[in-house]
């Protein structure tokens, strides 16, 4: 990566954590209802891939801890926190929540949280491209645990069939809500059990930018080049619980502290101050400007923002009446 | 007019569609090289290619899902869930994404989707190739329900379907697909809302759909014949939205309603019309609605087991006498 991209990662990757943090405040004050899934010590595997594709231009899709994804695909942050407080300037207009961020415009396909759900939409979103005949990727990022359902199975199965373009990513950060992957799952590499299907795989490193950067270069050039899928398995680990009612009991906090010697976002502060690019007074004024961009604008904006209007409830239901006429009453011109 | 099949109307639909949006799809198992297992997609193979008709692996959660995800990008596809009771392992799909992404995503993905599928008893296929299950689907906010009962129904619904920008489940039926009828020769799109009259009459409505309604005809025909009784027959093809409307007005008209599914009665179609007649002409009635139905059992092997599990004319004719207290 070039120094200047890595500079600005790292400021993303600040905005991604400050901001996850802040939802975690938010939810303790009752801003943010429902479940709350957050990325903290993960933020190098969304990071890291999404430079080696093109944000904007390659569809994106991923299951409930979908906040980072959105927002590197370009979703506004503003519109993301907006849609946690369940607000109409929310990106989902209030109607989804943490779990159920989109911005399409943005070709970010979604949170979705029936886990294991996203495989197959990922293969077909694949397959519309490969009708189109774009030079576009779809991009599945999810988590180790949803590769236990019959989805992943099957999704492997027919994007290895038909060359879908496909890229698989694995966040696998080691446990499925309370349960760790060695009390849940046969294969505990990933990676290994996509070879069932021959797709061709890799796994690496999930807390290093520059090293995710480079498998996903290589992974989202061969689904690019037309060679079908890919699956990229990237071991990492999420500081919080699975969500916001999860005490973390199942975990040992010695293991919780080795992790965070290796936190995503110092690994690459350092190397920066290493090559003289930054300086750790640089990088705290970051926080801090950070901090004030999230408060002064993103929370603002949520918190002054409407809600929907209860007249409104059974809008986005079923598609605009007026222009499904011709259908609703076979009168087609 | 041309007099064709069930079959022969849904492949129509396909074909002009094809030729007509290349974004079409259709796929589903045995579909392409096979032909498909009630013909329904005869010889598009041939003519449109692998990439256009997919004949998927047997894995309906994940075939309806990728139909799902690619209809996100303006792909229209046609799944085709060979048997109804196959389509338990793709409803996670139906419902929990091409029904809700519209609603979650605040308007900004939309699945227009085709789920057609065949269901009912057909000739002793035990418990599990036997099932009706619109009940289930017509629950859903978010997915449109139709089911044809002949062919010019079938190719019409079809084509609105693949036209409308809801994900929309047909529901046809395994022991129509031969059943002959007549289909108008240009193109024709069937209302995706509403019902029809299929038979006039003043002294009571049978309310049917899908197969169900020829089982209505048949015991109309008894009833004015034999009994001097004269029926009216709704033929409901449309079960998600039900047509309130319409419903109200059959009712208005002859005061006595009699609802005739070939599914089971708990939280089916009938508890669904007799609750609209409730709510929306209650001081029109003359007598209590009643429900034609089949038993609660899993579908038996048996033959005669079987044709005493599914309602057939002979009880619609009876339920209409007791209602008259002619029994």
């Amino acid at each position: 990566m070039k120094i200047e991209d890595k500079k600005r990662v790292l400021r993303e990757m600040v905005l991604h954590r400050r901001f996850e943090e802040r939802c975690y405040q938010a939810y303790i004050e009752r801003k943010i209802g429902g479940f709350l899934h957050l990325y903290p010590g993960q933020e190098a595997c969304c990071n890291g891939v999404m430079e080696a594709a093109r944000p904007g231009h390659d569809y994106v899709i991923t299951g409930y801890r979908d906040h980072v994804h959105a927002i590197k695909c370009g979703a506004d942050p503003k519109e993301v926190m907006a849609e946690l407080y369940g607000k109409e300037t929310g990106s989902s207009k209030g109607r989804g929540g943490s779990m159920h961020i989109f911005d399409a415009g943005k070709r970010f396909m979604g949170g979705y949280a029936l886990v294991g759900g996203p495989f197959p939409l990922a293969a077909g979103i694949a397959k519309a491209i490969q009708l189109k005949g774009g030079d576009e990727i779809a991009i599945c990022f999810l988590g180790d645990a949803a590769n236990n359902q019959g989805t992943f199975h099957e999704t492997m199965n027919m994007a290895a069939l038909w060359k879908l373009p496909v890229l698989f990513v694995c966040e696998n950060n080691l446990y499925g809500i309370g349960t760790s992957i060695e009390r849940s799952t046969a294969v505990v590499h990933q990676h290994k059990r996509v070879a069932a299907y021959n797709i061709p795989a890799d796994e690496c490193d999930g807390q290093d930018i520059e090293v995710v950067y480079e498998h996903a270069r290589k992974a989202v050039d061969h689904v690019r080049a037309g060679n079908g899928p890919f699956f990229l398995e990237l071991m990492t680990y999420r500081y919080r619980g699975h969500s916001m009612s999860d005490s973390r009991g199942y975990r040992t906090r010695e293991e919780e502290e080795l992790w965070k010697q290796r936190d995503p976002i110092f690994i690459l502060r350092d190397r920066l101050i290493k090559e003289g690019a930054t300086t750790m007074a640089e990088f705290e004024a970051l926080e801090k400007e950070t901090d004030a961009y999230i408060e002064n604008e993103v929370i603002k904006f949520a918190e002054a923002s409407p809600e929907p209007s209860v007249d409104e409830l059974e809008k986005y239901v079923l598609a605009d009446r007026e222009s499904q006429l011709p259908w609703l009453t076979g009168k087609a011109a | 007019m041309a007099n064709i099949m069930y079959w022969e109307a849904i492949q129509r639909a396909h074909d002009e569609e094809m030729a007509r949006d290349p974004l079409v799809i259709c796929l589903g198992e045995d579909i392409g090289v096979a032909g498909g297992t009630y013909k329904a997609t005869k010889g598009l193979y041939e003519k449109y290619g692998p990439l256009r008709v997919m004949d998927t692996p047997i894995s309906e959660g994940g075939f309806t899902g990728l139909a799902v995800g690619a209809s996100f990008l303006g792909v229209r596809p046609i799944v085709e869930i060979m048997s109804v009771n196959f389509a338990w392992l793709a409803m996670d799909q139906m419902f929990n994404s091409a029904a809700k992404v519209r609603y979650m995503s605040g308007g900004q993905l939309t699945a227009p989707c085709v789920f057609r599928s065949a269901g009912g008893a057909a000739h002793q296929l035990g418990a599990q190739h036997s099932a009706r299950m619109e009940k289930v689907f017509m629950g859903i906010a978010g997915l449109r329900v139709v089911t044809p009962s002949n062919p010019k129904q079938a190719y019409g619904l079809l084509k609105s379907a693949i036209r409308c920008d809801d994900p929309v489940f047909i529901n046809e039926h395994e022991l129509m697909y031969n059943m002959k009828g007549e289909v108008p020769d240009g193109e024709y799109f069937h209302p995706l809302e509403g019902s029809e009259v299929a038979r006039a009459g003043t002294d009571v409505t049978l309310f049917g759909y899908n197969i169900s309604v020829h089982w209505c005809l048949k015991a109309a025909e008894i009833l004015d014949k034999q009994y001097g009784i004269s029926a009216e027959v709704v033929d409901l093809y449309s079960l998600a939205p039900l047509d309130r409307a319409g419903i109200k007005a059959s009712v208005t008209k002859t005061h006595r309603a009699v609802v005739v599914e070939e599914d089971e009665a708990p939280v089916g179609v009938g508890s669904e019309v007799i609750a609209i007649i409730n709510e929306e002409c209650f001081f029109e009635l003359d007598a209590a609605p009643v429900r034609v139905h089949s038993a609660l059992v899993p579908q038996p092997y048996n033959h005669t087991l079987e044709k005493a599990a599914i309602p057939d004319h002979e009880d619609v004719v009876k339920a209409v006498l007791k209602m008259f207290g002619r029994a």
